[in-house]
């Protein structure tokens, strides 16, 4: 089964303010994807790999084309669907990791990752237990987890941020460049708790200029160049 | 659970606030393609115009705009402390969201208030009585809601002032002698006291400094993840309505410009004002 169809998408940014100013980010993009498939979308900076995350998640509207998802309760084009129907999905299926942690001010490691789960389990202490445990795997230090992540260091900011992403196990999670500041060890656990979902029927698009992650987690790899769709691949 | 559009929790139609004697070209002539919300012909002043939304059970809505764009008019009217002069909305929690509440009468207008939302406005002195004391203004509002027990009214009042963390033992002060912040929790106090599923926060934060600012802030954000309060935040700092919303309007001139999700109107905003509003982000 597909989960998500990308037909004919582009983006084009429209910059009223800078006497409308046309920049062409994406220009039709046509994928599948199958259900519990990892994609690895790969290019140089400014190819449009994020822009093309961003259009899936709605942080970004696309200008054409259609973004079809399948959802628990049927598909739907994300590009036009309402957007109280977006933000259902967003926390009950799709989940989506920038590359870097927007933190929260005053909010603790271990609330920030928690936050997902509660959504669903209505009980803070297993939500918290649980993000405890997944930190702990991560190998952040302890005496972080009731710390403010504002002053943390980039890797261990990185490691938060990815457990807050997949801690509720999302449906289809959209990843950016999940181990770029890591360590060999922790990169290893960061693609472990990847493939994890992925046997529970995650589907994952993932960013990634690192070999080594790609290779360890990609099905296919997606290829963009200035904004358009360069190469697909599929991984042996 | 699956989304169910028939869902929400208040529906607004074509909310419309008219100062003056306007004509029937009044809404033609004014807007932000004007640059101008007073009519030329009648000099009659839009304060804001056809608002429609639909807010869903625990959403955050947020209305953002410069001075004088109307947001504040939107809430005020739907809290009912200004009469529309178009405009229609219902609340899903009163009659099964059937009658249309701005058309009740004052006594009806009165028991949505106290049961079924609260507010918290800019000026603690609008919402709280400042001739009672700080428990006195919670238990106000328990009272109108038809509570009569004093001790179980002094309890949830207690409770509720822990939970905004202003110090128990100051119950039987006047918000007079509190600080601009503990004003402000005393505020939020009262307006959840009888657990409305709605809440309307104007400007709450402007005005307080930093530090007191991210205490009011984060009680805020504890009761949307803890409570699932659905609320309707006004207020022209992005930073507070990308902390706070899910969804946000942009208001100019009386008119919403754009509306959308907060990162897509902070991150891809389509309106040529709401472009100009992020990129003065700091």
């Amino acid at each position: 089964m597909n989960i998500l169809e990308v037909n004919d998408l582009s983006k084009v940014f429209n910059l009223h303010i800078l006497n409308n100013k046309k920049i062409e980010a994406l220009t039709d993009i046509n994928f599948t994807m199958q259900e519990g498939e990892i994609i690895g979308l790969t290019g140089k900076s400014g190819s449009g790999k994020s822009s093309l995350m961003k259009c899936i998640y709605r942080t970004y509207l696309a200008s054409t084309g259609e973004i079809i998802y399948t959802s628990k309760d049927g598909g739907l084009d994300l590009v036009k669907a309402d957007d109280h129907r977006v933000i259902e999905l967003r926390k009950t299926e799709i989940n989506y990791c920038s590359q870097f942690l927007s933190v929260i001010p005053r909010v603790t490691a271990v609330d920030v990752v928690c936050e997902n789960l509660f959504r669903i389990e209505k009980d803070k202490q297993v939500a918290r237990d649980k993000a405890k445990q997944m930190l702990e795997e991560l190998a952040l230090p302890g005496e972080l987890f009731d710390a403010f992540p504002v002053t943390f260091s980039g890797g261990e900011q990185q490691r938060i941020n990815v457990a807050r992403a997949i801690i509720a196990s999302p449906r289809f999670l959209l990843i950016d460049e999940p181990t770029a500041s890591l360590d060999a060890r922790t990169k290893d656990v960061v693609i472990d708790m990847i493939l994890g979902l992925k046997q529970n029927g995650t589907s994952v698009l993932c960013i990634s200029h690192d070999e080594y992650t790609l290779e360890r987690l990609c099905d296919r790899r997606i290829d963009l160049q200035f904004g358009r769709i360069n190469e697909v691949e599929v991984v042996e | 659970m699956a989304f169910n559009e028939d869902n929400w929790l208040l529906r607004v139609r074509n909310l419309t606030k008219i100062y003056g004697e306007p004509n029937e070209r009044t809404l033609d002539l004014t807007g932000p393609e004007f640059g101008s919300n007073i009519c030329p012909e009648t000099e009659s002043i839009v304060a804001c115009a056809n608002i429609s939304f639909d807010l869903y059970p625990g959403e955050v809505l947020g209305i953002v705009g410069e001075s004088g764009s109307g947001k504040s008019t939107v809430v005020k009217m739907l809290y009912f402390d200004l009469e529309k002069t178009f405009g229609a909305a219902w609340l899903k929690p009163y009659n099964n969201g059937l009658l249309d509440i701005l058309k009740e009468s004052n006594q009806r207008k009165r028991y949505i208030r106290n049961n079924l939302m609260g507010m918290v406005y800019q000026n603690p002195r609008d919402g709280l009585n400042f001739g009672f004391s700080s428990g006195g203004n919670i238990a106000e509002k328990l009272i109108m809601a038809g509570q009569m027990n004093v001790a179980n009214i002094r309890e949830r009042a207690s409770d509720l002032l822990n939970k905004t963390e202003v110090p128990v033992q100051r119950m039987d002060n006047r918000p007079g002698t509190f600080s601009g912040g503990m004003q402000q929790r005393v505020q939020i106090s009262k307006a959840i006291a009888n657990n409305p599923p709605l809440l309307f926060l104007d400007e709450v934060t402007t005005g307080l400094d930093v530090s007191v600012q991210a205490k009011v802030l984060d009680l805020i954000r504890e009761l949307q993840t803890y409570l699932g309060i659905a609320m309707i935040v006004v207020s022209h700092d992005l930073s507070v309505i990308r902390m706070l919303t899910d969804r946000v309007m942009v208001m100019k001139n009386g008119r919403i410009v754009e509306s959308g999700l907060t990162d897509q109107i902070l991150q891809d905003p389509q309106h040529e004002y709401s472009q100009l509003l992020v990129s003065s982000l700091l």
